[in-house]
């Protein structure tokens, strides 16, 4: 315990500082010492993409990186990400679509989805699956998940092209 | 799959970053991205006893052009590769070959540094930067050094860096108007270990013939391999058929796959064949 470190980042909006072991990944650190559950553990290796969150805006895995790593940056889980909105219409189409079974997968699915929507514009069914790449679903198959995605890009876009029309 | 304890150090200067390795009296690691090495600490292939995070090291950051060739630095991460408009245009190679790196959010963090000092011979940019007879910038105790591509990578996971040293930046000759690049794998799904890759450069005369080329390989042999005679044999000549049927029976010399279960080796050199055709089609289509 002599070789805990102080560690200070922002985590969803809010500053938070703990004492951690150097080897805690980021992940572990989210669901233990933050009790944000969120964020889930599959293979621990980088490889099925259920415990991506954001860092810096952008989706990389909790389970490679170290919460020392992340000191100092800004960390946003798929609790912060829901919870302030941003993909309130995407989880309507999850549901509608019935984009989920068990649910495991799901939050790295929203977060990696959360990138691509970002970009704005429809991006095609093959580059939603390209950008799916590292996220396994076991249950329902990517399906119903590309089409939640490909349907929210389509609504944002119409809405955008919408707003930008002259009256 | 929880990593052995270590000690962890941030530091923000490669002197730092080397007095600490030095300190460590060698059982220490480097991290950066650690899309590789917190992988392999997880799964207690590796078990330092310090880790030194170089993530916040200034000079080991940054794309530049000095001279005629483009300096990039370390830490550069896989996503910018396809972001970075000096890279668009100075090394459009290694943009290409950035959407077969791993998985989106792998790109977000890991770096090229870490990619070409673990030297995975199934890794795509030691393969690129072979091809484009790229240099490595090396950092340590003694000063610094550059060592060509050709010296660098020796052999499975093993490179011209000593214990102790850094990579502090490759360096890559910037293209020309008169060179077409390509870049393809053949992988089981997309983001997966690359059965065969091939990063292929050739710099094309007014005529349209080959006046120098880098081509290399992926997954075929111990380290990123270099196609020498294939190489030879497309210098001097147009991109056509005859010269593509040339190369592909040049390139038997050039690679010796291993033999392993999944994939016999009469098998990579069959589609590191194949490869090799479909990619300089795509160079001879762009002249």
């Amino acid at each position: 315990m002599s070789d805990m470190i102080p560690v200070v980042l922002n985590v969803n909006g809010a500053n938070v500082a703990r004492l951690v072991e150097p080897r805690t990944t980021l992940a572990d650190f989210l669901r233990e010492d933050l009790q944000l559950t969120g964020t889930h553990l599959g293979c621990e290796m980088g490889a099925c993409g259920a415990c991506l969150v954001l860092i810096e805006d952008r989706p990389v895995h909790a389970c490679l990186t170290l919460a020392v790593q992340a000191a100092g940056g800004r960390v946003e889980t798929i609790e912060g990400i829901t919870e302030r909105g941003a993909l309130a219409d995407l989880q309507d189409a999850f549901h509608q679509r019935n984009a989920l079974q068990c649910g495991y997968c799901t939050p790295g699915m929203l977060v990696s989805a959360y990138a691509i929507l970002q970009r704005g514009g429809v991006p095609s069914r093959e580059e939603i699956r390209d950008a799916l790449s590292g996220n396994y679903c076991r249950c329902t198959g990517y399906e119903a998940i590309v089409d939640a995605i490909e349907t929210t890009a389509k609504a944002r876009d119409g809405a955008c092209t919408r707003e930008t029309q002259p009256a | 799959m929880k990593a052995r304890a270590f000690k962890y150090e941030r530091v923000s200067t490669i002197a730092q970053a080397l007095a600490a390795h030095a300190a460590a009296d060698g059982d220490a690691a480097f991290i950066a991205g650690g899309q590789s090495l917190i992988p392999s600490l997880a799964l207690r292939l590796q078990a330092p006893g310090v880790l030194i995070d170089i993530a916040h090291i200034d000079a080991l950051r940054g794309v530049s052009v000095e001279g005629d060739a483009l300096r990039i630095g370390a830490l550069t991460r896989h996503a910018e590769m396809l972001e970075n408009p000096l890279i668009a245009r100075h090394a459009p190679l290694l943009a290409l070959a950035a959407p077969f790196v791993a998985h989106p959010a792998i790109r977000n963090r890991g770096t090229i540094g870490g990619s070409v000092a673990l030297a995975d011979p199934a890794a795509e940019f030691p393969t690129v930067l072979l091809a484009l007879r790229a240099r490595f910038e090396i950092v340590g105790a003694g000063g610094a050094r550059m060592v060509e591509a050709d010296d660098f990578f020796r052999d499975l996971f093993e490179t011209a860096l000593e214990p102790g040293e850094l990579l502090a930046a490759v360096h890559v000759p910037c293209a020309r108007d008169t060179d077409r690049c390509a870049f393809d794998e053949l992988a089981v799904r997309r983001g997966d270990y690359g059965l065969v890759g091939c990063a292929a450069r050739v710099g094309l005369d007014s005529a349209g013939r080959v006046t120098d080329a880098g081509i290399a390989f992926l997954s075929v042999g111990p380290k990123p391999t270099r196609a020498t005679s294939v190489e030879r044999t497309l210098i001097g000549g147009a991109l056509d058929e005859a010269a593509i049927r040339s190369a592909q029976a040049a390139l038997d010399s050039d690679i010796d796959p291993p033999e392993d279960d999944r994939t016999p080796a009469t098998m990579r050199r069959r589609l590191a064949r194949v490869l090799l055709g479909r990619t300089l089609q795509r160079l001879g289509g762009a002249a």
